[in-house]
């Protein structure tokens, strides 16, 4: 048991990485990934309803009926999405603001929906929270390696999580290739990391 | 009247909800592989975002800020939506089955779509009047079914293209869909 255990939470971390693995919940790794903070700031929000939802789900999965599954589901990840954004418009305001309506959308992250639909309404309750846990932290871990080489080479800095700090990566002679934190950025970057992706280890 | 114009063309090409807003790019990923199901899908979202725009404005403006329940947004939207889904789809099976033959297999997959969900949310946060809101959801929708359209058709040429393997699907796709947004960041100065 707890081996199995520890491999949820382990494939979450590479052999299903999302988005990369699993592309699912492109929306949010595309449009925050302009700043490391941002990146980590929607990953931890998104891991908390990740996690939060699977548990939940997966003790109700004997009451809920089948047939209206999904949208007891989506009942579930809106409640822990609304808490998520209270809770960061009282001690986040900053970050709220930045991130603007991509933490209400964190309800239509096909991520969330589909460890649902996929893992914890099969699974039991510890299980489950390896798999909400590990995905989230591979979410997590995507958006801060896709946000870093994006803003390093779109602005030139690394912005420090939770201080807020934009330290300077190059010298100041360094022009800035506003390309990457553009929207045609956001792509052709995640599509080459996907393709850096592939071309280490197979599935 | 120009005032509405403006918002439309600003939101079909400028605000592009797919290549600058970065909404519904599963979809945008998923679907269009091939002409006729991005066409459907198209389609399907035009239907449902419009009705989508007006009933969550509705729903706004008549229940939540009357009675102060604003933080119940999110969970009210997408109950709105994916109720108006399910309603659309019944309604459609039933009146209109020709219609329900091309779209059907889309409908379920909007509720998940976040252009929708996004859509709905920006209305309500750029605080648009009603008439503003049907427009926008319009534009919005038309703009996607655009981007799609488009990129459908690129992406059956990239089919009979030569890929190297690492790149291969979904990461050539995304590497063009690259290319189709620098095409729209043209449009950025416009308005």
């Amino acid at each position: 048991m707890a081996k199995t255990t520890v491999q949820e939470f382990t494939k979450g971390l590479w052999a299903e990485i999302p988005p990369f693995r699993l592309v699912l919940g492109l929306c949010p790794t595309l449009a925050v990934t302009k700043t490391v903070e941002n990146g980590v700031g929607m990953g931890i929000a998104t891991t908390f309803v990740l996690v939060c939802s699977n548990v939940l789900i997966s003790l109700l999965r004997s009451v809920i009926p089948k047939k209206v599954r999904i949208a007891c589901f989506i009942v579930v990840i809106a409640t822990f999405v609304t808490i998520v954004e209270l809770v960061m418009q009282a001690y986040a305001y900053p970050l709220f603001l930045k991130l603007g309506i991509f933490i209400p959308l964190i309800v239509v992250n096909c991520i969330v929906l589909g460890r649902a639909e996929a893992f914890a309404a099969k699974n039991a309750p510890v299980p489950s929270l390896a798999d909400g846990l590990g995905i989230g932290i591979g979410f997590t871990l995507s958006l801060t390696a896709l946000a870093a080489v994006r803003e390093i080479f779109g602005s030139g800095t690394f912005t420090v999580p939770i201080s807020g700090l934009a330290v300077p990566v190059f010298g100041p002679e360094f022009q800035p290739f506003s390309f990457m934190v553009e929207a045609p950025g956001a792509f052709v970057c995640l599509g080459l990391m996907l393709c850096i992706m592939n071309m280490f280890g197979k599935k | 009247m120009s005032d509405l114009v403006l918002l439309a063309i600003s939101c079909i090409f400028v605000n592009n909800i797919l290549l600058m807003q970065y909404l519904g790019n599963c979809p945008f990923l998923g679907v269009s592989k091939r002409m006729e199901t991005a066409t459907g899908m198209a389609m399907a979202v035009v239907f449902v975002l419009v009705m989508a725009g007006a009933m969550t404005w509705i729903t706004n403006a008549f229940i939540l800020k009357p009675f102060g329940y604003e933080y119940l947004q999110t969970l009210a939207f997408i109950l709105v939506i994916a109720s108006l889904v399910q309603f659309v789809e019944m309604f459609l099976r039933k009146a209109v089955p020709t219609l329900y033959a091309g779209l059907g297999i889309f409908l379920p997959l909007i509720t998940t779509n976040c252009a929708v969900m996004g859509v709905c949310l920006i209305n309500i946060k750029e605080e648009y009047s009603f008439i503003e809101a049907l427009v926008s959801s319009l534009s919005y929708a038309v703009g996607f079914g655009l981007a799609l359209i488009l990129f459908a058709a690129i992406r059956e040429r990239i089919i009979l293209a030569r890929v190297p393997k690492p790149l291969q699907d979904t990461s050539i796709g995304l590497v063009s869909a690259g290319m189709l947004s620098l095409a729209f960041f043209a449009f950025k100065g416009m308005i």
